[in-house]
């Protein structure tokens, strides 16, 4: 890539997606060339961005829900595992919009606290408070779709699976997210169902609001120092 | 760890670095124990009763006097933590050699051991070791002194059975002058917002009890009439016999007149006509403290006692062991 003009820059400003990736552009010149491109786009970063609102957000649900069920064949051995504690919001979003779209619910429905099978155990100032686990059934043998939020390090979700097979050997597990953050994962676990991409750096953080906890749907990208909303 | 501080994990710690006594922890710290507690009992329900978090660390159960359910429960807590655990009773060891207390617990810790879970005859044993080791210290019945975690869990289980404990009229009744279960219950419950009585004969309630807040009372009907909790102590016929004096030094003529007067028995009970939960720390003198038809009862959680012994000790000893750094990070 050759270093862009001040025209770029102006695209820059206009567009969220072509931010980021300038973003990554000046990381990837600070790391490896050592040639320092401008900081223009710290203005655009700090700025709370939406990258889904409630409107959009119902629309990637029902395509979600269609993909289930084109996957799963009338959900008689499906299990739907919401992962504590923010993807318990989606997993009862996806069961209920499920319900609505099948009309009856043949699948088996449970929440997982990975808490205790983290890897970060005792390397944290603070132990982590477990949430509720209730899983009311066996996976042997099952298909198990684990679903959470935000799919980030990946780590999270090596802990659930540690966790699930605890209640059995599934047939398969699957994993549904609302938003994959794809450049920076720490293990090597990729989704089967995703409702966005998205490219954040690490200096930002992914914020999901849920209308039951947070009063509206919303995705958004915030930077770490920007005050909490 | 990564910078993904998403805000609804939430963090809690323990306020204090061993478990010697009750009258260390805040009300904030028992609730956080109930908290893990509560999640545990999951985990004890799935078909593999264990998870990972302690596999690094190893835990020695030292036991300078007999003990058969604290020492089972400790060890089946360790365990479902995944923890590494070495045993050790005096009996069976160089203390009858005449090793001091210190040195004892040297060479264990010389052996890389992370948390010691300690009974002993003397009161104040576990703070000695606290001070002297760099191991954490859980107390698990230092003489007439404390008992911290039979308290937190019979405080677990009347919250489980009545939904909370503050508020709550609880009756100690037996022998509170021997007793470690009774002291720290005191503390337990007073911390959690229950009101305590103590109940025995006067030979058997320490002269120091009114200092600590406590109603006392020498009349089982009357305490019974009072509380929602009755929480039955044994009768520590081994400590009473100390000092070789026989029936002289015993604090009460008979233990078919203590059975009498401060025996709960079916008869009592319905007499008063409540819904009094009952409890008892175990090992049982049935017939003596408490009747069968009593301690084999709907209103009896005794055996659920024994169940939460297991996740409580899983709270304390994750809840302590978060505190620690892991391994790799000291070097």
């Amino acid at each position: 890539m050759q270093n862009p003009g001040p025209a770029s820059f102006c695209a820059a400003l206009l567009s969220d997606a072509v931010a980021v990736r300038w973003y990554a552009l000046r990381l990837m010149c600070l790391r490896e060339h050592a040639v320092f491109l401008p900081r223009l786009t710290f203005v655009v970063m700090v700025e709370p961005r939406v990258i889904l609102d409630s409107q959009k957000f119902g629309l990637v649900l029902e395509r979600l829900c269609h993909q289930l069920i084109e996957n799963h064949d009338g959900f008689g051995d499906t299990c739907l595992i919401g992962i504590q504690p923010r993807g318990i919001h989606l997993s009862r979003r996806i069961d209920q919009t499920l319900l609505r779209l099948t009309g009856e619910r043949t699948w088996q429905y449970g929440v997982l606290d990975p808490t205790f099978y983290r890897d970060d155990f005792r390397r944290r100032d603070m132990p982590l408070k477990p949430a509720e686990t209730r899983i009311d059934f066996l996976v042997e043998g099952k298909d198990v779709v684990l679903i959470d939020d935000v799919f980030y390090t990946g780590r999270t979700i090596r802990a659930a699976m540690d966790g699930l097979l605890h209640y059995g050997r599934p047939a398969r597990v699957e994993l549904l997210v609302l938003i994959d953050r794809r450049l920076s994962r720490h293990l090597p676990v990729q989704p089967d169902y995703v409702g966005q991409t998205v490219d954040a750096v690490i200096s930002e953080q992914v914020r999901v609001e849920w209308a039951e906890a947070e009063g509206q749907d919303k995705v958004w990208i915030v930077s770490q120092n920007a005050p909490s909303v | 760890m990564s910078p993904q501080s998403t805000p609804s994990l939430e963090k809690s710690a323990l306020s204090v670095p061993h478990l010697i006594s009750i009258r260390d922890l805040t009300p904030a710290d028992l609730d956080l124990i109930f908290h893990f507690s509560d999640q545990f009992r999951e985990v004890l329900s799935r078909p593999i009763k264990r998870v990972p978090s302690l596999r690094d660390m190893t835990i020695a159960n030292l036991f300078f006097e007999n003990s058969t359910r604290t020492r089972i429960s400790f060890e089946l807590a360790e365990k479902r933590l995944s923890a590494d655990v070495v045993n050790f009773s005096a009996s069976s060891s160089s203390v009858k050699k005449g090793e001091t207390l210190l040195d004892t617990v040297n060479n264990i810790l010389a052996m890389k051991v992370d948390i010691v879970v300690m009974r002993h005859p003397s009161p104040g044993a576990p703070v000695f070791l606290a001070k002297h080791t760099d191991a954490q210290v859980v107390n698990a019945g230092d003489g007439t002194h404390e008992h911290p975690t039979q308290a937190i869990l019979d405080a677990y289980s009347i919250r489980e059975r009545l939904g909370r404990v503050a508020g709550l009229k609880v009756v100690i009744i037996g022998d509170i002058q021997h007793s470690r279960v009774a002291l720290s219950n005191i503390f337990c419950l007073q911390k959690l917002g229950a009101e305590v009585m103590v109940c025995g004969p006067p030979t058997l309630i320490p002269r120091h009890m009114q200092t600590l807040n406590v109603h006392v009372s020498h009349n089982l009907r009357e305490a019974l009439a009072w509380c929602d909790v009755a929480n039955v102590l044994r009768i520590q016929l081994e400590r009473m016999d100390e000092g070789g004096g026989g029936m002289a030094l015993r604090s009460f003529p008979s233990l078919r007149e203590y059975a009498m007067v401060y025996g709960v028995n079916r008869r009592i009970l319905d007499e008063v006509g409540k819904d009094i939960l009952i409890l008892h720390p175990g090992p049982m003198n049935r017939g003596v403290e408490i009747t069968s038809d009593v301690a084999d009862s709907g209103q009896s959680i005794i055996l659920d006692q024994v169940q939460n012994g297991v996740i409580t000790r899983m709270a304390v000893l994750y809840l302590l062991a978060a505190r620690q750094r892991g391994p790799e990070l000291v070097n």
